[in-house]
């Protein structure tokens, strides 16, 4: 999207504590006291929201490709008597499946053991028995509803708000609306390991925000963004150099051109030098302790029996390496951090390729919450842990499959959980009839559940907007009445 | 991979629906602000209505629940004739000319908060009062502007013009809005901005000189005639078209597989372009070219427009759902580039907004359902060419009757798609060139599909026959049946109201950067409102009649008008009131596209090769990208010499391993038709332009170029700057970028006179043999300054 003078002017007129930007054009005068755009401030700079905040970072743990609730988090005891079983009438008219032979179709008991954990009594499967272990600070949602049924829209629903193309993803809103705590860092950074989601990286687009709040890509190994390193043989100073005359000439053209672009462009020139220097320390684990590389499981070893599609490479330390990472930058002040893997859709080989990923994220998630927890920091950072939707109790009998060995897409009903950022810890909300279908009280909506997460910092969902040709767009559909859940909310 | 991906086609639409919803009302915002007779007063004194300005953006908030998918209480608003029908609860809401009378407006001001309309927000007391008005003055509801016949608008002497031009129109405008034009850009800003806008190139240092030097009338349109001659327009502009294409070299889904004959649709594309094919042939080969009286191998590539579509040839997929969303998105790609209207949004339902009906969609569908593809050699035939046809005619044969036994035999299906796999395999190893072919027999029949549900036909509806929607004007058919060829008449006719005025519309946005429909995929009652309707109706009306769909003469017409001239730089006052320049009171200055970004600074730095046309090249690409497509499937086999270095438009295009240096600079990723794309700017852009390999190199040889301007000589370095920024901005330096440039070069001079390892690290595989690598290096270390300054990568 093009930045317009309406970004410099909505800047301006919150970013009272951006500094960088107008500094920057200040050194040579590039916009001079008369220039409608000398106010221009840092589009970054943190600023306060409507209402004091729980929350100041978010880690948003996405598992693209909808994760089986029922055989993670949702206890079903009905639904393992009824192994086998037809859906009940009630239950499956007028619904459409696609891979679901609906006149054939029976329902397909978890083959896990479900035990409760904490003080509170959350239920877990016993593929997530570490995670089960941070119960209290849980606070696990049954009820998550959506609108969407497919893996592109769906992403883009619980990323977007909306599930279409082009629009701002939900870190590029808290970046917009709060700026971030650290200038030399995107404010909005995406960790992924395994191979690419459905939606790849219209997931954290801008949208028609500016662009400087879009999610910005970063590699957990290696450089850890893409033409980070100067090219060989070029000092930094020389870049320094470099990027002072760049700018210098820059300018010069601005003064002729008056095209808030260039301002954009000098700025983002800036942006990068800074993240050349920050980027690498940020993914330096050398600083960590033995004990801390071992809790977040980094050093742990591949199983052998792996998914087939699951992507090349070690994926079980890239996991654990982003859920790190994630700490480090949280802890650094960018403001939302996006991981994401992208291997849930488990319409075949669910036991076998579940245990997989569950045994992945498990201890890397829990150390996640406790070394927040531990530091101080869980309370500030709100972690978000669940995927598009969830997967049906009915079993998948495709045809061309031997065997029914998976679920299908199940928008009705799905689990979804938190944890830290003020959310009320050791609570499970919402209920589901007794194989899973939809809910019988408190159902979710993605738009309420990103209605609560804003306001959690600090945002009121309905005035975060943003005026574009003339409509006022939020994060949550203008079109649907959606609320803040406060029995979330401790 | 078991993702399920079958109702893509529902939600492609949606792009062009989204920007729908953000544009509206732009142009009733800047423009009931800047137009002093926006709200002319009726004779009996009260404000006279407007439905398209003051009551179409209220009703649009009523939609959502009284609209074409849900018609809460039995009430619709999408039509005069909808709204002034019966309810569920009895009598019209509005009773024309009597608003007390009319229950909508109780409806709209009532305290009762569980009466009141819309629910949530109330409207605004304007709002009330104009439809109050508007119920009271007839309810008048004139039919959309873009479904309304193309006229050429009344010519108006009284203001002394005689005739319509871009010009006249324009200046018009301003005068009433009381801003003046901006003056000419500089003869070395206009070459430049001509070069990339018609060829993505820059002008030469030579052609530069020469143009600046000309100071004849006819320097000008000369200039535009060469560059409209060059076999680079037919680059440039082939390159917008297959954005609308959504063309890719692969199949997409998986594994992706290579598609060797696209390219052949490329090179079709580009060679129309440069024989200036009128743009109503150029549709008709597309749409139906397999249909014309003997049709030539350019006729048939042409129909390869229809196999852009992404093909899933995984495991498990059902073919003939696979084959269903084909077919669902030649008709949401037709509705988008030719009609400007998202009619794919009536897959599932009649559409929300706008006058289509569910139905219309599948009756468009019929035109593509029998549309199948066979393959043919086109060209050089190889030797066995009979026996490779035979074999191939065979392998089609088996995949018709499994096709057939598949419908109901789903169990078939992992069979069938390794039939699938097989035979693409086939075409690539053999050369064959794939095109759409009607199916003569066992023709399929087409009916409604419930909720867009392909295995809940509505059979009990009835077949349905090929037809175009009722709101745009009537089909003629050459037969009985009518098929794609009538559909692609249909299309250019010149009864047809939208095709010009949206082609038109792109071109503009082309050559201004910014279109005068600010949607220019949607022309509905959600996309914008033209700043300039007159214009945009004239240059239509001159395209289709005078013109005869000329594109190279619509292009002409368009950048010799003194409006394209203008500077695009901004002035204080137009900050203030045209922020978005909709009065075109100035030129738009633009980021250069992604392929374009590559193409100039090869260019600039003398390694660009400009050979045209011709099979895929495979340029260096990151290791991370190629590590991502499926199974680490893409055996990414880098081209050598010549190949290298050939313009973007010609690098494989692999849908899943797209290279990120386009995917940074916003070059769509194929799977929709795009007829615009966004310009963002960021800092991983600045990251790329400094230190990615590509752009590195440029920077390498730039060096390497100008060292050896004068190897023996000795130039100054201020001469050899000059000749950098002359051939990368088509202009000299002026003292200050001189001193900045030159204290560069000082300071990497210190450096590399020290660091003999780093100098030749930095100056790579493009050293001049003659010269000290100390010196060279320190000349890489400034020539990349040069290729990222905001002037070299922007369009002026």
């Amino acid at each position: 999207m093009n930045p317009t003078r309406r970004e410099f002017f909505t800047t301006a007129a919150s970013g009272l504590g951006g500094v960088a930007l107008t500094s920057l054009l200040d050194q040579t005068g590039a916009f001079a006291a008369h220039d409608p755009v000398g106010a221009a401030a840092n589009p970054l700079a943190s600023k306060p929201g409507h209402f004091p905040a729980k929350a100041k970072s978010c880690i948003f743990i996405f598992l693209a490709g909808a994760p089986s609730q029922l055989d993670l988090f949702e206890h079903k005891p009905t639904l393992q008597k009824l192994d086998g079983q037809k859906m009940p009438e009630s239950l499956s008219e007028g619904v459409r499946f696609a891979f679901i032979q609906k006149d054939t179709a029976r329902l397909v008991a978890p083959k896990r053991k479900f035990t409760q954990h904490g003080k509170s009594g959350m239920w877990f499967s016993d593929l997530l028995p570490r995670i089960g272990t941070c119960a209290d600070d849980i606070c696990m949602i049954n009820t998550m509803q959506t609108d969407q049924f497919n893996h592109h829209p769906g992403q883009l629903m619980l990323q977007c708000g909306l599930p279409r193309f082009g629009l701002p993803a939900m870190g590029s809103w808290l970046s917009y609306g709060l700026g971030t705590e650290n200038q030399n860092l995107p404010s909005y950074v995406v960790l992924t390991s395994g191979r690419g989601s459905s939606g790849g990286t219209t997931l954290w687009n801008n949208g028609y925000l500016p662009s400087v709040h879009g999610g910005v890509l970063l590699r957990s190994q290696g450089p850890p963004i893409l033409d980070l390193e100067n090219p060989q043989g070029l000092p930094t100073s020389l870049q320094r150099k470099g990027l002072d005359v760049l700018r210098e000439l820059n300018q010069q053209h601005y003064q002729k051109m008056r095209d808030p672009e260039i301002a954009s462009r000098i700025a983002n020139y800036e942006l990068a030098f800074r993240m050349q220097t920050e980027a690498p320390e940020l993914t330096d684990l050398s600083s960590e302790t033995k004990q801390t590389l071992e809790d977040y499981g980094m050093n742990r070893p591949e199983p052998k029996e792996r998914p087939g599609n699951i992507g090349g490479g070690d994926q079980f330390s890239s996991f654990a390496t982003n859920c790190l990472l994630a700490r480090r930058m949280v802890e650094s002040g960018v403001r939302f951090v996006n991981i994401v893997f992208a291997s849930w859709d488990h319409h075949s080989m669910l036991d076998r390729d579940l245990k997989y990923n569950a045994t992945m994220i498990d201890q890397p998630i829990a150390a996640l919450i406790k070394d927040l927890k531990q530091r101080g920091l869980l309370d500030e950072t709100l972690v978000v842990c669940g995927g598009e939707f969830g997967r049906t109790p009915l079993g998948e009998n495709r045809p061309g499959f031997k065997e029914v060995t998976g679920r299908d897409h199940h928008p009705n009903a799905f689990s979804l959980f938190m944890a830290g950022g003020g959310v009320r810890g050791g609570y499970t909300h919402g209920e589901t009839d007794e194989i899973g279908w939809g809910p019988v009280r408190d159902p979710v909506h993605i738009n309420d559940l990103q209605a609560t997460m804003l306001h959690q910092f600090g945002i009121n969902h309905l005035k975060l907007t943003y005026p574009y040709q003339g409509v006022d767009f939020r994060l949550t559909n203008i079109t649907r009445e959606s609320h803040v859940i406060k029995a979330l909310i401790s | 991979m078991t993702q399920r991906k079958h109702t893509l086609g529902k939600w492609m639409c949606d792009p062009g629906l989204l920007v729908a919803r953000r544009l509206l009302a732009t142009g009733f915002i800047v423009f009931g602000l800047l137009s002093c007779h926006a709200h002319a007063a009726s004779p009996d004194g009260e404000r006279q209505i407007d439905y398209t300005r003051d009551i179409q953006p209220i009703l649009n908030k009523c939609v959502g629940c009284h609209g074409g998918v849900k018609k809460n209480a039995g009430l619709s608003v999408l039509s005069r004739e909808l709204l002034l029908s019966p309810t569920e609860y009895g009598e019209p809401v509005v009773v024309v000319g009597d608003s007390l009378a009319s229950t909508l407006i109780d409806r709209v001001t009532t305290e009762d908060p569980d009466e009141r309309m819309p629910p949530k927000q109330p409207l605004e007391p304007s709002e009330i009062e104009a439809l109050r008005a508007w119920i009271d003055q007839g309810a008048i509801w004139p039919a959309h502007w873009a479904y309304e016949a193309i006229r050429r608008p009344q010519e108006d002497d009284s203001q002394g013009i005689a005739s319509y031009s871009i010009d006249t129109l324009v200046r018009r405008r301003l005068e009433k809005e009381g801003v003046a034009p901006a003056k000419a850009a500089s003869r070395r800003t206009l070459i430049r901005r001509l070069s990339l806008d018609l060829t993505g190139l820059l002008p030469t240092m030579l052609e530069v000189e020469a143009f600046v030097a000309d100071e004849s009338p006819d320097a000008y349109p000369q200039l535009v005639d060469r560059l409209l001659a060059s076999p680079h327009f037919g680059e440039r502009w082939a390159r917008h078209w297959l954005d609308e294409s959504r063309y890719a070299d692969s199949e997409g889904y998986e594994k992706d597989s290579p598609k060797n004959d696209a390219y052949r649709f490329r090179d079709w594309v580009v060679r129309s372009l440069n024989e200036d094919v009128p743009f109503d042939q150029f549709t008709i080969k597309q749409i139906a070219g397999d249909l014309l009286p003997d049709p030539t191998d350019d006729d048939l590539i042409a129909t390869k427009f229809h196999l852009q579509t992404q093909f899933n040839l995984e495991g498990g997929v059902d073919s003939e759902e696979d084959r269903t969303k084909r077919v669902i998105d030649r008709v949401s790609t037709v509705g988008t580039v030719w009609l400007a209207s998202t009619i794919g949004c009536c897959q599932c339902h009649d559409h929300p907004y706008d006058p289509f009906a569910q139905r219309e969609f599948y009756t468009m569908i019929a035109f593509f359902n029998n549309a199948d593809f066979t393959a043919d050699f086109m060209g050089d035939e190889p030797e066995k060419a009979k026996e490779l046809r035979e074999e191939r005619q065979a392998k089609a044969k088996t995949l018709t009757e499994m096709l057939k036994k598949q419908l109901d035999d789903k169990n078939l299906s992992n069979a069938l798609q390794n039939k699938w796999m097989d035979l693409r395999n086939f075409d690539n190893k053999h050369g064959f060139v794939r095109f759409l072919r009607d199916r003569t027999e066992d023709r399929r029949v087409t009916y409604t599909f419930r909720r867009g549900d392909f295995l809940q036909p509505l059979v009990e509806e009835g077949a349905l026959l090929p037809n175009t929607p009722a709101t745009l004007p009537p089909l003629k058919s050459r037969g009985d049946v009518p098929d794609r060829l009538d559909l692609a008449h249909w299309l250019v006719s010149p009864e047809n109201p939208l095709v010009a005025r949206v082609a038109v519309n792109k071109v503009w946005m082309h050559l201004f950067g910014k279109a005068l429909i600010r949607s220019p995929g949607d022309y509905g009652s959600r996309g914008t409102v033209a700043s300039y309707p007159e214009l945009l109706d004239w240059l239509a009306h001159w395209y289709l009649h005078e013109a005869e769909w000329s594109r190279k003469a619509l292009i002409r017409k368009i950048v010799n008008s003194e409006t394209y001239k203008q500077s695009s730089a901004t002035r204080p006052e137009l900050i203030e009131i045209d922020p978005d320049n909709e009065l075109l009171a100035r030129q738009n200055r633009f980021r250069v596209e992604a392929e374009i970004l590559r193409d100039i600074a090869l260019q600039a730095s003398g390694l660009l090769s400009r050979k045209v046309g011709g099979p895929c090249v495979f340029p260096p690409l990151p290791a991370i990208v190629t590590q991502q497509t499926y199974a680490s499937s893409n055996k990414y086999q880098v081209s050598e010499g010549e190949d290298r270095y050939r313009r973007g438009l010609y690098t494989f295009f692999r849908r899943t391993a797209i290279d990120p240096n386009l995917v940074t600079f916003d070059c769509p990723d194929s799977s929709a038709a795009k007829p615009q794309r966004d310009s963002s700017n960021n800092a991983l852009q600045a990251l790329a332009l400094l230190q990615n390999e590509v752009f590195h190199e440029a920077a390498q040889s730039f060096a390497n170029r100008l060292l050896k301007l004068s190897l023996a000589g000795g130039l100054s370095d201020r001469t050899r700057l000059e000749q950098g920024y002359l051939i990368a901005l088509g202009r000299e330096p002026n003292d200050t970028e001189i001193a900045g440039l030159e204290s560069l070069l000082q300071e990497a001079r210190s450096f590399y006179h020290d660091h003999p390892q780093e100098s030749a690290e930095l100056v790579g595989k493009h050293a001049v043999a003659s010269i000290d690598l100390a010196e060279n290096a320190s000349w890489v270390a400034t020539t990349r300054v040069l290729l990222n300054l905001d002037e070299f990568i922007t369009r002026e």
